[in-house]
């Protein structure tokens, strides 16, 4: 290591050293990639400037100024010490240790399976989770899963799958299982939201939508709709899966606007047209890339998307999105460091 | 945790709680969220991520703490004040009031 080089990630995050210029450089490859990319604005000189010195800061982990702090939502939140880390504990249970303990904003309970196609399977043993929580919690407890289009293909769901479909180039008959597909996911969340309502959430959590795609999108603005309609004080959530809708369908319109190849500030107002309390939004991290290169591209599509945004977005930093390296344990230097940057350049309402 | 350490309000240790509820209720963004609470508790906004002052302000208003203290509301009855203070509907305590009778006549 040279003495004027700062130590930082890649995307994968393995440690790096670079020295000022190479990450300058990649501060501008970033920035510019996401403008080319969104045909948005790309970061001001003095912005690009203030993300150098948030990337070289010394410390091990940094903060945002005093009164820049922001509010945090979840995805799979009270999952995270049950399933993920094996810790034999009730979930109702786990939303305490993540407001006492943790100091979480809310928290979302989640199933294993984080599917509202299996949930709806099992609500009756869900909604008592939910009834607990809601008894013993202070802050607001959601409930989340994903559309998850893709479990409602054959032979573990309904509809023909497009994805063998479309290689065989039966490019109609992918479309039409996808619409079908929409129409069970819509129906399956709608049904576990209001259950859950009954069971006192406070909110619902789309999380991951698009995953399977536009009409997994599609899904998740048509059950925003439905949930809003139904039960207009039960707050939603809905989350991206992606900065870059994929177009498995292609031809999926809302409101006017074709889905596939949607970016973030344009997924935002259709989340918004839906009826969304808050927006989740996603931008990748490319592994192969620095730290450097991918905060700089993600606060240059979270700056677009919070300038059109109307309704809070709260940005998803988790591992592999956010500039937060694709890593089992994400670093917390360069996990703060993202933080910092979406907040104060960005201008996020929350993570 | 790196999120609540760095960037975040932490929850019931301060008032990022009221906070994200207003942002979940009505679509509030940061700042104006921020706004609404501190006017609603007679500080200012960046009085609310002081866990020190918060403590004393949600002791007062009985709005649950990390580390309760003995006689003090807890979860569901606190709610009850936090809907009250914030002026909003919490639909765990609207339930809680139909559940327990207290929308009867004579409750």
């Amino acid at each position: 290591m040279k003495v004027s080089e700062f130590f930082t990630r890649m995307g994968d995050g393995s440690g790096v050293y670079m020295t000022a210029e190479e990450i300058r450089e990649d501060i501008l490859k970033g920035v510019k990639d996401a403008a080319d990319r969104g045909k948005i604005a790309e970061l001001t000189q003095d912005e690009m400037d203030y993300l150098f010195k948030i990337i070289t800061m010394p410390g091990n982990i940094v903060g945002v100024e005093r009164g820049r702090e922001v509010v945090s939502t979840s995805d799979s939140g009270s999952c995270k010490m049950t399933y993920h880390a094996n810790i034999a504990m009730e979930r109702s249970m786990a939303v305490l240790v993540s407001e006492k303990v943790l100091g979480a904003d809310s928290v979302d309970i989640g199933n294993m399976d984080y599917s509202y196609k299996a949930v709806k399977q099992i609500i009756h043993n869900e909604t008592p989770v939910m009834e607990l929580a809601q008894h013993n919690a202070v802050m607001p407890v959601l409930y989340g899963s994903m559309p998850n289009l893709g479990l409602y293909t054959k032979p573990d769901g309904p509809v023909e799958n497009w994805s063998e479909l479309l290689p065989l180039a039966k490019i109609e008959e992918a479309r039409a299982a996808q619409e079908e597909a929409v129409e069970h996911a819509v129906r399956d969340i709608v049904f576990v939201a209001g259950e859950m309502y009954e069971a006192g959430a406070d909110g619902i959590n789309l999380d991951t939508c698009g995953a399977s795609g536009d009409a997994d999108f599609l899904a998740g603005l048509l059950a925003t709709e439905k949930i809003k309609e139904k039960y207009p004080d039960l707050g939603v959530e809905f989350g991206a899966a992606g900065e870059f809708v994929l177009g498995m369908h292609g031809k999926i319109e809302y409101d006017g606007a074709k889905i596939a190849g949607l970016y973030p500030h344009k997924q935002v107002k259709l989340a918004e047209k839906a009826g969304a309390n808050i927006f989740g939004a996603v931008v990748n991290t490319n592994t192969n890339k620095s730290f450097p290169w991918n905060i700089a591209r993600t606060v240059t599509f979270v700056k677009a998307c919070t300038a059109a945004a109307e309704i809070p977005v709260h940005v998803n930093v988790g591992m592999g999105v956010g500039g937060i390296p694709m890593s089992e344990i994400p670093p917390i230097d360069v996990v703060t460091r993202a933080d910092k940057a979406l907040i104060e350049i960005g201008k996020a309402d929350g993570l | 945790m790196a999120h609540a350490v760095s960037s975040c309000m932490s929850g019931i240790r301060t008032a990022g709680d009221l906070v994200l509820r207003m942002q979940l209720a009505k679509s509030m963004k940061i700042d104006a969220a921020k706004q609404y609470v501190a006017d609603k508790l007679g500080v200012k906004p960046i009085d609310l991520s002081d866990s020190d002052l918060m403590a004393e302000i949600r002791a007062k208003n009985g709005l649950g703490r990390s580390f309760d203290l003995n006689k003090s509301p807890k979860g569901i009855e606190a709610k009850f004040n936090i809907a009250r203070i914030l002026g909003i509907k919490i639909n765990s305590v609207e339930l809680f009031r139909g559940r327990a009778g207290l929308n009867k006549e004579g409750a």
